[in-house]
């Protein structure tokens, strides 16, 4: 089972394409690293493979099937900006429940207090927003995470704690998980394998 | 540090923090407002009879707004005048709100739609308030039901416009993508993630809107294009006692207009410290 990108070009300008014929695969399992410069489509790509953009020429296809845009989105994406992902007029326990009710154990294995729960989100800090944000994208249902500079916030530290407990989640869930990082150690102890986008937009 | 905490908690009410004070302060203003309400109506019709043994005294303790050239008692009367006003100003900015609200949402609907709400809304904003209301007044046949049809018809405009942007910009936040692909259906994050974010916004323009509203009914009312002269309207009142000012009765138009002051001044009060209150970052102040 595996996600693939099929010959993607956009453009938020017409005659100005970011991505031109991109070719990307993530299989199931796989840990992924995407890296670009600044302004090589990197985003954009992620945008269009989670289904947020759909001006887009090319595919993007699960198993061989075109993902449905209603309904429950197999590819889920996760931002380098918490606290724009979260509504700042709902309780964090209904931010995390909103796709399915989080387990337990995901909560003890992301270190999530339960007194955070009753909280708003302008009363938690960035790191702790993106474990909420992280746990409630791993749903049974996620096959695909993409991670668009999803530690970019946090130090070393904790940058190396929260990358540990994802990809332990990832490996029971079986989720196929596509790395964004402007940090090539980062991406190098972390994927499988790695592919760079350049900015003339081939896929190496 | 210390001298911060000082300087908040000086002025009238020490020792209360801010959000106290916002409390205490929407609090008097309503219970001021609710009572000109309540005593105008509990207040009969015996209450304005006409004494002419007792005409044009100025303001006792009895009297305490002095009387008119009828003897009737001009506190009386401003109270009914006041509470007649403050009704009708409910009704209209209610109207105006449900207009608003549907105009708004109907912009959210699509490009054609999101055109002709700004079209429209453009082309109601061209028309000087003062004129539309006039207009729309004679046309409904006068009287209250006229003032407040032309007071909610020419003052929607500006909720309007606040809905339309706060949805447009809702819509882009990443929270609502975020949603759509945890599988949310449209209507879901329309009444979970947009209409939470609206409410206040409602609830403000409503509020603010009332002043406007009472303003103009009484200035409408004024012209001679609103209520009728039997009608203990504030506009009646101030416009009857312009014939009595250079006779030196002051207190005809001095009371009423200041008391129509205050009304106006309490809504814009409460307007602004709900505002305080609902707004969310504002929470910790």
């Amino acid at each position: 089972m595996c996600l693939k990108g099929e010959n993607i070009s956009f453009g938020y300008k017409r005659n100005n394409l970011i991505l031109n014929n991109v070719n990307i695969s993530v299989d199931r399992g796989e840990v992924l690293g995407l890296i670009g410069d600044s302004g090589s489509g990197k985003s954009t790509l992620c945008k269009i493979l989670a289904g947020y953009e759909n001006n887009h020429k090319g595919n993007v296809i699960i198993d061989g099937k075109k993902v449905p845009s209603k309904g429950y989105n197999p590819v889920q994406l996760v931002f380098q900006h918490p606290e724009k992902a979260v509504n700042p007029k709902w309780k964090m326990k209904d931010i995390l429940n909103e796709g399915h009710i989080v387990p337990q154990d995901i909560l003890d294995s992301f270190g999530i207090k339960k007194s955070w729960l009753n909280r708003w989100p302008n009363e938690l800090s960035g790191g702790e927003l993106q474990r909420f944000a992280l746990a409630r994208s791993l749903s049974p249902e996620t096959k695909f995470l993409i991670a668009d500079e999803i530690t970019t916030m946090v130090d070393a530290i904790t940058q190396a704690q929260i990358w540990n407990i994802v990809l332990d989640i990832v490996k029971e869930l079986n989720i196929g998980v596509l790395v964004v990082s402007h940090e090539k150690n980062l991406i190098n102890k972390l994927c499988d394998n790695v592919v760079y986008l350049d900015a003339i937009n081939s896929v190496n | 540090m210390s001298t911060a905490v000082v300087t908040v908690n000086r002025g009238v009410f020490r020792g209360l923090n801010l959000r106290q004070k916002t409390l205490l302060m929407i609090g008097l203003t309503s219970l001021l407002l609710l009572t000109i309400v309540v005593s105008s109506v509990s207040l009969g019709e015996e209450s304005l009879q006409t004494d002419f043994s007792s005409k044009n005294l100025s303001p006792s303790t009895e009297h305490p707004f002095g009387t008119d050239w009828m003897g009737r008692d001009m506190f009386i009367r401003t109270v009914k005048g006041l509470g007649l006003s403050i009704m009708i100003g409910a009704f209209a900015s209610t109207i105006s709100t449900i207009l608003a609200v549907i105009l708004g949402l109907l912009s959210s609907a699509g490009k054609t739609a999101d055109s002709f709400v700004s079209w429209i809304v453009d082309l109601f904003l061209s028309i000087p308030h003062l004129l539309l209301i006039i207009l729309i007044s004679i046309g409904m046949g006068g009287g209250a039901t006229g003032v407040i049809i032309g007071v909610a018809f020419s003052h929607w405009t500006g909720l309007t416009r606040v809905v339309r942007v706060e949805i447009k910009q809702i819509k882009t936040q990443e929270y609502i993508h975020i949603s759509r692909n945890l599988g949310k259906s449209r209507w879901w994050i329309a009444t979970k993630h947009i209409f939470p974010h609206l409410i206040p916004q409602i609830l403000l323009g409503t509020i603010l809107m009332f002043p406007h509203a009472i303003l103009h009914e009484a200035s409408v009312t004024f012209l001679g294009f609103g209520l009728s002269p039997h009608e203990p309207a504030i506009g009646i009142i101030l416009s009857e006692s312009m014939k009595y000012l250079s006779a030196g009765y002051w207190w005809l138009a001095f009371f009423p207009g200041l008391s129509l002051l205050i009304v106006v001044l309490a809504f814009d009060m409460i307007g602004d410290n709900l505002g305080k209150l609902i707004d969310p970052k504002k929470a910790h102040e």
